[in-house]
């Protein structure tokens, strides 16, 4: 019997449909995410076996607290909720932490004091578009990515590759969205150093007027 | 406007939910301050790179591993009838 489900089906239909017991809608939902999840797994963890068992353990808990699941977030907030979970547990058991909470004491203030300033600063040489064919440009985004501490990592995947909102990217961690805003701030800025220094053209390189004000 | 203040609302301002009149302060920067505008157009270029960069492709053989390990997970919680 072929599989009701199209891609056009709504994410609030499968999820109806699985709850009553329909596996096809359960799978349906399980194709649609699964490599969002992969995909946010291997940028955090790097392994492939981490990232499997990330991706599993993920659907497994779908599975298993599905009636639970009453909709207050959306079904992509909520698996990349679990995903982002279960990434950060694996890479505190790597560093022998036993905490999985999120916020810490030392936690980065949100001054703008503490906002690290752009230092190397020049157009790139080739346009987004032409680099991301690659591969030793992908080598590069990987390498910067792993450098970020996890926690700025992960809004910066949740927010800007997966496209979560502000206000998503809050839920799914369980923090502030001005915790999210000043995560992201450190991320992107961080990602714009590295990445510029190697892809940035030295010949117009630009220096920051310090006293500048417009 | 000064540096240090763009700076504070990079991220509205590249999200593009930062406020007009804050918006035009942010122009008018960026007309008289070189550094600034590539410093954005800079973050801009970073977050295409990344959202349209390759995927990693999940394996083929893992998946189908995890499908055959949720469909029996499944079995178990939902025994047919």
């Amino acid at each position: 019997m072929a599989n009701q489900f199209t891609p056009e089906t709504s994410d609030t239909e499968l999820v109806h449909c699985a709850k009553s017991g329909n596996l096809d809608a359960f799978e349906a939902l399980t194709n649609r995410y699964e490599q969002r999840v992969y995909g946010l797994a291997m940028r955090m963890l790097r392994q492939e076996q981490d990232a499997e068992d990330v991706t599993q353990q993920t659907f497994l808990s779908v599975l298993e607290n599905l009636e639970g699941f009453r909709g207050e977030a959306s079904i992509s907030t909520w698996v990349l909720r679990i995903a982002s979970h279960a990434a950060l547990k694996i890479i505190r058991k790597r560093k022998g932490l036993n905490t999985v909470s999120l916020e810490e004491a030392t936690e980065p203030s949100d001054d703008l004091n503490s906002i690290p300033h752009p230092e190397f600063i020049a157009d790139w040489r080739q346009s987004p578009e032409h680099l991301v064919e690659r591969n030793e440009v992908r080598r590069l985004l990987d390498d910067a990515l792993t450098r970020l501490d996890e926690k700025h990592r992960l809004v910066f995947l949740l927010r800007d590759v997966e496209g979560l909102s502000i206000q998503e990217t809050a839920a799914a961690l369980d923090v502030s969205e001005g915790n999210v805003k000043v995560r992201l701030l450190r991320a992107r800025l961080q990602l714009r150093e590295e990445l510029t220094r190697v892809l940035g053209d030295t010949k117009r390189q630009l220096v920051r007027s310090h006293n500048h004000h417009a | 406007m000064k540096c240090e203040e763009l700076l504070a609302m990079l991220n509205e301002y590249v999200d593009g939910t930062v406020d007009p009149a804050v918006c035009r302060e942010f122009e008018k920067h960026m007309a008289g301050c070189n550094p600034c505008q590539v410093v954005v157009d800079n973050i801009r270029q970073t977050i295409t790179l990344y959202k349209d960069g390759q995927p990693y492709a999940m394996p083929v053989q893992f998946r189908e591993r995890m499908h055959e390990v949720l469909r029996n997970k499944w079995k178990e919680k939902f025994p047919a009838k």
